[in-house]
């Protein structure tokens, strides 16, 4: 199981770089109250059987790993927000791409923490794909949006340590306002 | 510390690649690998990931490193999980790399190119590797090093 929120968040948007899309468009946003996430991409998508199947933790579409019984992705979430009295939502379309959206009561005892969200933005951005991203993040008296290809396009690359070093500097800088 | 604008990021790169020229040499550089998983986030890969760029940097082997992530590499047990390739080195897959681990790695096997003890699991578990030859490939619990062995990811 995940410890942190942001571990959660990865977790999903890596389904999504994996999924063959050309989007992924990520939110989080964070309040007194709730953290609000959605994770949305137009890649292969799934069908009814297979959105029934995904929240089951003894299945996988077992191409990425043949012979292996477990996928344990969205079944962690779907759990941890059955425990601390949160809200989930899974839409799929076959072809057209998935979106996941779910809520933490930050009010809740059992809520996860947060977990620290500019090294979270550092992860997924360099996850492998070629795919755009955006991120859009909000709390109280912060907004930012990032992109993928402007990163990119600043940095020359997403995968030098030269250019995480600057790009993690970047997003400790947005997040701290 | 005031929000940077992506004209200030561009600009502190320029800055960067003045003081050292990277070198574009494809196939030179070190390559590091961490898996993220859902077993390699859920035994905290992301602070792993943290902690290696942060260590490159404090070494000052930023121009000379690729850090890159994959997913499960089959080694779940030992998570987090870490493949290094070290041009003239054989490619490792080292285990158990939690973050106060990570700086370690890099000091020995970056800098002083030695490896790790204890930390070596060799190459990804034999479920993972798609056509593996699953004779000759003898399960993941063999931690005896071999050359290069790269599994599919």
């Amino acid at each position: 199981m995940h410890f942190e929120i942001t571990d959660f968040i990865i977790d999903i948007v890596q389904n999504s770089c994996e999924a063959a899309s050309k989007l992924v468009a990520v939110e989080l946003h964070e309040s007194a109250y709730y953290i609000d996430v959605l994770v949305r991409d137009d890649g292969k998508g799934m069908d009814d059987r297979e959105i029934a199947r995904s929240l089951d933790p003894f299945v996988t579409d077992r191409h990425k790993h043949p012979g292996r019984k477990v996928g344990l992705g969205l079944p962690f979430l779907k759990q941890a927000i059955d425990q601390s009295g949160g809200s989930f939502s899974l839409k799929s379309e076959k072809g057209k791409g998935t979106e996941v959206a779910f809520r933490f009561d930050r009010g809740q005892i059992d809520c996860p923490p947060l977990g620290d969200v500019s090294g979270l933005f550092l992860s997924i951005l360099c996850l492998p794909g070629g795919q755009e991203m955006t991120i859009e993040r909000t709390k109280t008296g912060l907004s930012y949006v990032l992109r993928k290809s402007e990163l990119a396009e600043a940095l020359g690359d997403l995968e030098h340590g030269s250019s995480l070093v600057l790009l993690k500097q970047y997003l400790r800088s947005q997040e701290e306002g | 510390m005031a929000r940077m604008t992506l004209d200030e990021l561009r600009a502190l790169r320029e800055s960067k690649r003045q003081d050292l020229a990277r070198r574009d040499v494809e196939g030179k550089d070190i390559q590091i690998i961490v898996g993220m998983g859902t077993c390699g986030i859920a035994a905290g890969a992301k602070l792993t990931f943290d902690a290696l760029v942060d260590s490159i940097q404090k070494h000052g082997l930023e121009n000379k490193v690729l850090v890159r992530q994959t997913g499960c590499m089959g080694l779940c047990y030992v998570e987090p999980t870490v493949e290094v390739a070290v041009p003239g080195m054989p490619v490792v897959i080292y285990g158990k790399m939690t973050q106060d681990v990570a700086e370690e790695l890099v000091q020995k096997h970056l800098v002083e190119h030695a490896l790790l003890n204890n930390h070596i699991f060799d190459r990804p578990a034999v479920d993972i590797v798609a056509k593996a030859s699953n004779a000759s490939l003898g399960g993941a619990e063999g931690s005896a090093l071999r050359e290069s062995p790269k599994g599919g990811k």
